[in-house]
C-alpha cells in the first residue's frame, strides 16, 4: 500500500489518534489538519505542542484528546524541548537503556509560536540539525486569546490588535514567509500544505517524519471564529488560497522547489477576500496592491521551481 | 448516551468530580476526550441520504471532529454524540447526498 499514491478518502487509516471531543470551534480548519497530520504519523511518535489553540482544544483537565505520547510546551521553547527529546532518546538507545527503536519527535505549533516567540529555538534547533519534524499549523493570528494580530496575518486584515476603521486599514505588514526563512537554514525538508488537500497534507507529514534531520512543514488552517467567515466554508476557503496563489503548496526538498499545485492561470484574490469578514473593509486600490503583491512573489516562486 | 468504542476508565462530564482527579493532575487514559459530548453544541444536524451516496468518503476525511463512520452496508454516517454540525461535509460531498436541517428540540 505505501508504494502507491492512494487517493482514496475511505482507504485512509481509520485510526484517529486525535480523538473526537477535543473542544475546537465549530469548522475548525486546526483541528482537521492535526487529525489528518496525526494518520500518517502512527503511533511511535512523541509530540509536542506549543501553547496556543491545539493545546487548548485538545487538553482540559481531566480529558485528552491525543492517543500518542504528547507534552505541552511553551511559546518560546516547542522546538529546544523537542530537540532535548531527540537528543536524551539517542542517548539512551547509545547506552542501551532502552531498545534501539525508531521513535519519530514532532513538535507542532501556531503561527505565533513559530513566526513571533519561538522563532529563535526554531532557528537553533534547525541549525543544530536535530532529527524532527516542526509542524507550523498557521491560522494567522494569535486565535485562543481573542485574535490578535501575530507577524503572520496577511496585510489588510482586521484584527482586535489591528482594528480596520476610519484611520487604519487594519494590519499594514505583510504576511512574514516562514517557510522561505525555514527554507533559509538550508534543511533537508521545507513544504507548505492546507487541510484542503488532504491526501498531499498527509503525504508531506509522512515524508518529513521520514527525512533524517530538520523538516519544517507549513499548513494554512482556515479559522471561522478569527477570519470571520460561515463554519462550512472552511475547506473551501483553504482551497481558494491555494487557487488564487495567496498561499502557494510547494515542497523544498535539499533544496529543489517543486510546485505540487501549477494553475496556468491564478483565480483573482477577491474570490477569496470577499469570504472573510476580516477584509470587508478593503477598498479597491487597496485590494490591486494586494493582487500585484501576490503575482510577484507568485511569479518570484515560479522563477524557483525552475 | 455513551460513545462506542470507548473504554470506561474516566467518567463521563456530568459524573466527573474533583475526587476522580490524579494526583499533580495527571491523565492516565490516553483519548479520553472521548467520554466528552460536543454533540450538544450542534444547531443543525446532517442528514445522509443513501440514495445519492456513492461511498467515496470525502465527507469522513474533511471531518474535523473525525465523527463520520462507516457503517456495515458501507455508507457513511456522523457519529452524533460528537457532530458540532459545522455543515463541511454537506459542502464538500460530490452529489450533495448531505442536508443540513435545523435541530429542534
Amino acid at each position: 500500500m505505501e508504494k502507491y499514491a492512494v487517493f482514496v478518502p475511505k482507504l485512509v487509516t481509520k485510526r484517529e489518534n486525535f480523538a473526537p471531543g477535543h473542544r475546537a470551534c465549530i469548522g475548525c480548519g486546526e483541528a482537521l489538519a492535526v487529525r489528518l497530520a496525526c494518520k500518517p504519523l502512527g503511533q511511535r511518535v512523541i509530540i509536542v505542542t506549543a501553547t496556543g489553540c491545539i493545546e487548548i482544544i485538545s487538553s482540559q483537565l481531566p480529558y485528552t484528546s491525543w492517543r500518542v505520547p504528547w507534552i505541552h510546551t511553551l511559546f518560546e521553547n516547542t522546538a529546544a524541548v523537542a530537540s532535548g527529546i531527540e537528543s536524551g532518546l539517542k542517548i539512551l538507545m547509545k547506552k542501551g537503556r532502552i531498545a534501539q527503536q525508531e521513535i519519530k519527535v514532532v513538535a507542532m505549533a501556531g503561527d505565533g509560536a513559530t513566526s513571533d516567540i519561538g522563532l529563535q529555538a526554531l532557528s537553533g534547533a534547525m541549525e543544530r540539525g536535530h532529527d524532527f519534524l516542526y509542524i507550523c499549523f498557521d491560522n494567522e493570528a494569535y486565535m485562543n486569546t481573542g485574535v490578535q494580530r501575530s507577524s503572520a496575518t496577511p496585510f489588510g486584515a482586521s484584527t482586535t490588535t489591528s482594528p480596520a476603521g476610519r484611520v487604519s486599514i487594519g494590519q499594514v505588514t505583510w504576511k512574514k514567509d516562514m517557510p522561505a526563512i525555514a527554507a533559509a537554514h538550508d534543511i533537508p525538508y521545507v513544504a507548505t500544505a492546507c487541510p484542503s488537500y488532504p491526501f498531499d497534507l498527509m503525504d508531506k507529514v509522512a515524508k518529513g517524519a521520514a527525512t533524517p534531520g530538520p523538516a519544517y512543514v507549513h499548513i494554512l488552517s482556515p479559522c471561522p471564529t478569527g477570519w470571520r467567515f460561515a463554519p462550512d466554508l472552511t475547506v473551501r476557503l483553504g482551497r481558494l488560497a491555494v487557487e488564487t496563489g495567496i498561499f502557494p503548496l510547494y515542497e523544498v526538498e535539499n533544496g529543489t522547489y517543486r510546485l505540487n499545485f501549477d494553475f496556468p492561470k491564478l483565480r483573482p484574490v477577491t474570490d477569496y477576500m470577499k469570504l472573510q469578514g476580516r477584509f470587508r473593509h478593503l477598498s479597491e486600490d487597496v485590494i490591486n496592491k494586494i493582487q500585484q503583491r501576490v503575482n510577484r512573489e507568485y511569479a518570484k516562486l515560479r522563477e524557483k521551481v525552475k | 448516551m455513551t460513545p462506542k468504542g470507548v473504554s470506561q476508565l474516566t467518567k463521563p462530564e456530568g459524573m466527573l468530580t474533583w475526587r476522580d482527579l490524579e494526583i499533580g493532575s495527571i491523565v492516565v487514559e490516553p483519548g479520553n476526550a472521548s467520554q466528552y459530548q460536543t454533540g450538544d453544541w450542534r444547531s443543525e444536524r446532517p442528514i445522509f441520504d443513501t440514495n445519492k451516496c456513492i461511498k467515496c468518503g470525502i465527507c469522513y476525511i474533511f471531518c474535523p471532529e473525525g465523527c463520520v463512520e462507516q457503517n456495515a452496508e458501507g455508507y457513511f454516517e456522523a457519529d452524533l454524540f460528537y457532530c458540532k454540525g459545522c455543515g463541511i461535509c454537506a459542502r464538500e460531498c460530490w452529489t450533495k447526498a448531505i442536508t443540513m436541517v435545523p435541530e429542534e428540540e
